[in-house]
Parts: C-alpha cells; structure tokens; sequence
C-alpha cells in the first residue's frame, strides 16, 4: 500500500513539475504587468494580424486535410489490395520528418533556386517567404492528422452496413453520408482537433518559409519568437497564453469526446499499438 | 438492387473485388494527393542531394559543425528518450493501475505537449530554467545549470516526446492479466519480482514503439529547444538549427544535404528499433 502511494505521489509530482509549471508560467509571466499591460499587448495590430494569419493557415490546412483522411480512409480501409500498409506508411511519413525539413522541402520546391523558382517568377507568383508556403508547410506537417485516426477506426469497424446498403441498391456517395459518416464521425473530429491544434501551433516548418515580417507574415507561434527576441518578454508571454488557453481548450474537448466515446477512439489506439 | 442480383462481372485486374463503389477514384486521388505533398517533395529532396554528387555530399556533412550538432542530437535525444522511457512508464502505470482523486486531470495533462505550441513551450521552459526562473534558481544552489547549456535540449525533448510513451504502453499495462499476476503471487513472487518477471515482459515491445516515437520527435524537434539550448555549434546546437541557419544564409546545398542526412539517420534509428522488437518479441514469445 505504501508503495502504491510512494509510486502515486512520484507520478504526480514529476507531472506537476514537468507539464504543468510550464502552463503556469506562461499565464504568470503575461499577466505579470498587470491585467491593462496584458490586454494592450494582446490589443496590438500587429498581434492581431497574427492571429488572423494563423487562423487563415488552419482555416485552409484543416480542411484540407479532412478531405485527404476521408479519401485516404474510404480507400485504404474499405478496400483489401496490395500496398495497402505501405501506403499508410507513406501518410505517416511527415511525423518521422523534423518541422525544418518540412520547410525546407517547400523552399526546394518553390524558393527562388528551387524546382518551380525560375517559372514562379517569371509570373510574379511568391510562395516562399509568403503565406502559400506557410500554407503548404503546415500541411505538409499536419497530413497525416485525420487519416491516422479514421483508417483504423473504419478498418475496425468494417464494411457489413456499408455492403448492406450497397446490396439494397443505395450509390456511393449515399453510403458515405448516411452510412460511413455516421459510424467515423467522432475519430473525424477527434482527428481534426488534433489537426487543428498542430496547424495553429506549428512552428518550426513555418519559420523556414516564412518573410518574418511582423503584422504581415508572422502567425500567432513566430510573433511570439519575435516578440520574445525583441525582449518584450511580457508581450511574447500575452500572445503565448492565448495559444496556450487555446492547447487547454483541445485537451478539455479531447477528453469530453474519448470519454463520450471511449469505444470508438480506443479502436485507434488498440490498433496502434497491436 | 440489379448490381447486387447479377452475376458477378469480371473485375479490372487492379481493382479490389468489393461490391462497394468508390475505389478507383479514392485510389487514384489518394496517390495524387500524397504524391504532390509528401513523396514528390522528398523526392525532389532527394534529387537535389544527388545532384551534389557523392563527394559533394560527403564534404558537406563531415564538415566539423555538422558532425558536432549530429552528435549533439543524437545523445541529448537518446538521454530524453531513455528517461521519459522510466518516467513515461511511471506515470502509464499509475493513471492506468491506480484509482485515485484527480486522475482524470492527471491523464487528460499528458497530452498536453501535443496541444502547447512548441515555442510557447520553449519560452516557458526557457523562463522556468534560466538560472532567475522557478526551477533555475532551485538547482543554481545545487550547481546544476540547465537553460543555456545541453541539458536545457534534453528538458525540452523529454517535455515534447512524453505523451508519446505513455499513450503506446498505457493500453498494454490495461490489458495485462490479472491470472499472470495471481498466479506468480500464489507461487510466492514479490510484488517487485511480479513486474520484473511478468509484467515488464509484456510492456517492453510497447515501450519500444513509444521509444521510437519518442525519439523520432527528439530528433525533429526544433521550436521548444531554440530558446532554452545556448545554440553553442558542437555543444549546444542541434542539427534542425543548423538547417536554418544555412537557409538563412542561402546555403541551399549545405541545408539539402543536412536534411537528408537527418532523414537517412531517422530512418536508420527507426530500422534498429524495429529489428531490436522483433528480437524482443520473439523472445518473450508476445
């Protein structure tokens, strides 16, 4: 019993010191000057623009990405063929590849010396150092989000409603919508809410592809590595906590929705770590 | 229902036999999609490389910097994966084992390294480390310095790569048998003697998966740790940085080489891990 207890205390203890001092911080230092200084940094046009921009990046990647988890998974998981394991492979790729390699691949692709540099230019069309590259990198790193969850929660939930209602005649598209997203939907959201806090909290892929311009190319993550490098710590900890009440709010959903939803999530999980 | 009553026609020789519609165009988007956004780029990554040539390559990565942040990556990301590996386990064990007030905040807080943006992780743990912060002025009296310096890097990593060890094991240490554990205890068997023997068997391949994971994202990590590591080339700096810092300066073939030098590493560290479970699994017969 003391053991247990020995072992609890150890636990929660590393916990608190490692994961939630950091949270702590990021409120006490913005809300260090005060609650007027606290809201003038968040007030800021600059700030503003940044936070426009991050929501616009995840805006475009999040759908983006649902569109793909849904193909992926209406193909991967409902049909048997060779090749199958590799393609999922390949989804997962992008989280075995560091954020910076992501960006760099967008500047191979579209910098000015990269594959398209010399035809982007000669039709004036910027992508790096721009916000299509911003775009591209953050789905580049957020790719695999959704299809991740839904292959292997529609693998386990196998196809009998799907042929049944095929067999009573019923199109593809009707199966899909009155059949399929029904029995994904909450792997979809679960998928999408990790995909969206990734999109908006990205950071290293973004850096590289980013003008870095502060109000026009910076999302709500480089505002607060400017801000933090232009020793306005206050100010960098203003906008850090708005994406950390941001981070507090996808864990507290996370959580309503594996608790509502237990069976349905845990089959990604079981089949993970099989 | 006419599709369903008639005799099966002949399937094109690619097409899965289902009577479900939609593979072809799923398929064929699925490939271009992920084509167009994963392997063409890494690709043309690729492509780049070999256009340095063999000893254009070489040059670039035996350059002393280059080695120096390798090996700085490669040890503070095996350190922080090691221990998150004895944490990870830890705090696995007890959210799943244990019931106890505050253990579902205690679970939900684990994932919070995947919802923080990282830099606002690094900020945090940059202030909470430097020798002023909460922590830092704790362990100043102790000698022990943590922002700034290497260990500042592996603090970052272990708070990045957490969550990934304690979701692969915790499944498995729910789906133990009690039957195992009851019959090692009639037979005598202390509890410690129980996990040694039994349980941490069964948990190992797991743990290895989230070791991997771990490690995978250790080694990528780039947000958290610009702003707690002192940056130092060969001390404190990590390979992503150096890929930045080349792109800063228009170093175009340093960075392409660079990156496909982490991708050839990552690749190689994710091909012995899996070699060393299979090993594991076929002893422990999982």
């Amino acid at each position: 019993m003391a053991g247990r207890f020995l072992l609890i205390g150890l636990a929660l203890g590393f916990l608190a010191l490692f994961l939630a001092m950091p949270l702590v911080v990021v409120f006490s230092e913005a809300l260090s000057l005060g609650l007027s200084h606290y809201a003038a940094s968040i007030m800021d046009p600059n700030v503003g623009a940044a936070i426009w921009l991050t929501l616009l990046i995840a805006a475009i990647s999040v759908p983006a990405n649902l569109v793909f988890g849904v193909i992926a998974s209406w193909c991967i998981a409902r049909f048997e063929f060779a090749g199958r394991n590799l393609l999922i492979t390949l989804i997962d790729l992008p989280f075995s590849i560091s954020p910076v390699v992501a960006g760099l691949l967008e500047v191979l692709l579209f910098g000015l010396n990269g594959l398209f540099g010399s035809w982007l230019s000669a039709n004036n069309i910027q992508i790096i150092f721009a916000v299509p590259g911003m775009i591209l990198a953050t789905m580049f790193v957020t790719f695999p989000f959704v299809a991740r969850e839904v292959i292997p929660l529609a693998q386990e939930q196998g196809n009998d409603e799907e042929e049944a209602a095929a067999t009573l005649g019923a199109s593809g598209l009707q199966i899909f919508w009155r059949v399929s997203l029904p029995k994904i939907r909450w792997g979809l959201l679960y998928g999408v809410l990790l995909c969206n806090a990734r999109a908006m909290g990205e950071f290293g892929a973004v850096s590289v592809v980013s003008g870095k311009i502060f109000g026009q190319t910076d999302t709500m993550s480089l505002a607060v590595e400017s801000l933090y490098g232009s020793y306005e710590i206050q100010a960098a900890f203003a906008v850090a906590s708005l994406l950390a009440l941001l981070a507090i709010v996808t864990l507290v959903l996370k959580a309503a929705l594996e608790w509502r939803h237990r069976d349905e999530l845990n089959a990604v999980r079981r089949k993970r770590t099989a | 229902m006419s599709a369903s009553l008639s005799a099966p026609r002949a399937q094109a020789r690619w097409r899965p036999h289902s009577i479900l519609p939609g593979f072809r165009p799923t398929f064929i988007i699925t490939l271009i999609w992920l084509g167009a956004m994963v392997v063409g780029p890494l690709g043309v990554m690729l492509w780049f490389t070999a256009g340095l040539g063999w000893s254009g390559f070489l040059a670039i990565i035996s350059q002393p910097r280059v080695l120096g942040d390798l090996w700085v990556s490669l040890w503070t990301a095996f350190t922080a994966s090691a221990l998150n590996a004895v944490f990870g386990l830890l705090v696995a064990w007890v959210l799943t084992r244990y019931r106890f007030p505050g253990r579902r905040i205690a679970d939900a807080m684990v994932d919070l390294p995947f919802a923080l943006p990282t830099a606002v992780a690094g900020i945090a743990l940059s202030t909470l480390y430097a020798p002023q912060g909460w922590m830092g002025a704790l362990l100043a009296p102790l000698g022990l310095q943590i922002a700034f310096k290497p260990a500042g890097i592996v603090v970052a990593m272990m708070f990045v790569s957490l969550p990934f060890i304690v979701r692969t094991v915790q499944p498995v240490i729910d789906d133990l048998e009690p039957e195992q554990e009851e019959a090692a205890r009639l037979m005598g068997a202390s509890a410690l003697q129980i996990f040694w023997r039994v349980q941490f068997p069964a948990i190992l391949p797991a743990l290895l998966t989230g070791l991997t994971l771990a490690l995978a994202r250790c080694l990528g990590e780039y947000g958290s740790i610009i702003f707690i590591a002192g940056n130092k080339p060969m001390v404190s700096e990590i390979l992503p940085l150096l890929i930045v810092s080349q792109l800063d300066q228009f170093d175009y073939q340093g960075a392409t080489a660079i990156g496909t030098l982490m991708l050839a590493v990552s690749f190689l560290l994710l091909f012995a891990i899996n070699l060393l479970q299979a090993w594991v699994r076929r002893r422990h017969g999982g």
